[in-house]
């Protein structure tokens, strides 16, 4: 199972590599996000904010990839009392903590093959999400002008396809609908990317607001 | 510049990652939070969904984004898988500016 996540994801890293370089970053940054960052909707969220507001988008770019980042906070506490790693092997297992090892690691039903799960995923992600970024980065550098190619509705496409799984019910869905409109309205006046951080706050009141209701 | 941006947001992701390791369990885990940390994702999402499809340089312009995108929610509703899914959509794009000028 491990394996054959690994490889889908893998799919994700070669348009992200395309949509880095189309962006405007250079095949090391790219390269770099998948080696460091190691979170795909982060990385897509950072190179989609720089390929629209381009260099002045950099600090909201920084903050909706750190904002997406939240839900690793909840990987690494469920999953570490049952990896309880010392020392270095923490910095390991954090890097590796992500939406498919946490998936197939809670999916197992024993501790060894929990822990196993977790591990043998992380790292068959990590291999193919990175080479595939690889390959995915030297296409993107390859093809002319984005826009001819439609890349900038690839883009919105990926994170149509990013957000599809996640709208399950009612509350989520219209969380989603009034936060786009709220960005894309307060993209009018305001500076690029930060409307994107203003429909995330709006998504954070709701949840607030609403959580009696769970 | 750029690469100030990537390091710092690479660590700025990290930094949740490791988070869970380090603090203890019995400090910060709810419902609550897990469901706000899950909304506060989807808000974003969709946010740039809306401004990657609607928003040119600070006007809300509709053009060829706009049937791709809407292609792109049908081929995900069907499950198609996301490589496919993201090239077929950008074609849809590519197709409508090259033959009507969207």
């Amino acid at each position: 199972m491990s394996f054959s996540v690994g490889l889908a994801t893998g799919l994700y890293a070669v348009s992200f590599g395309a949509l880095s370089t189309l962006a405007g970053l250079n095949i090391w940054q790219t390269m770099s996000l998948s080696l460091l960052m190691f979170s795909g909707a982060s990385q897509f969220a950072f190179v989609g904010v720089i390929g629209s507001a381009g260099l002045s988008g950099l600090t909201s770019a920084v903050l909706s990839a750190w904002l997406l980042g939240v839900r690793n906070g909840f990987y690494g506490l469920s999953m570490s009392p049952m990896i309880s790693p010392r020392g270095f092997k923490r910095i390991t297992a954090a890097q590796l903590t992500i939406d498919e090892s946490v998936a197939v690691s809670m999916a197992q039903d024993s501790e060894p093959n929990r822990k196993r799960g977790f591990w043998l995923t992380g790292m068959f992600v990590y291999l193919f999400w990175n080479s595939l970024t690889a390959l995915g980065a030297l296409a993107g550098e390859a093809m002319g002008d984005p826009k001819s190619w439609g890349l900038d509705a690839a883009a919105a496409a990926a994170f149509v396809g990013l957000i599809w799984p996640r709208l399950k019910d009612l509350i989520s869905t219209s969380v989603a609908l009034g936060a786009a409109v709220i960005a894309v309205v307060t993209s009018l006046f305001l500076p690029a990317g930060w409307p994107v951080l203003l429909a995330g706050l709006f998504g954070v009141l709701v949840a607030l607001f609403l959580k009696e209701r769970d | 510049m750029l690469w100030i941006g990537v390091i710092g947001a690479s660590l700025a992701v990290f930094s949740w990652k490791i988070l869970g390791y380090l603090v203890p369990q019995k400090l910060v885990s709810s419902n609550r939070a897990l469901h706000v940390s899950s909304k506060l994702t989807i808000a974003l999402l969709a946010a740039l969904v809306g401004v990657q499809t609607f928003v040119s340089s600070g006007h809300v312009v509709f053009d060829a984004r706009v049937p791709a995108v809407i292609v792109a929610g049908v081929l995900s509703w069907l499950r198609v898988p996301f490589v496919v899914m993201v090239i077929i959509s950008g074609g849809v794009a590519a197709l409508a500016r090259y033959y009507l000028h969207w």
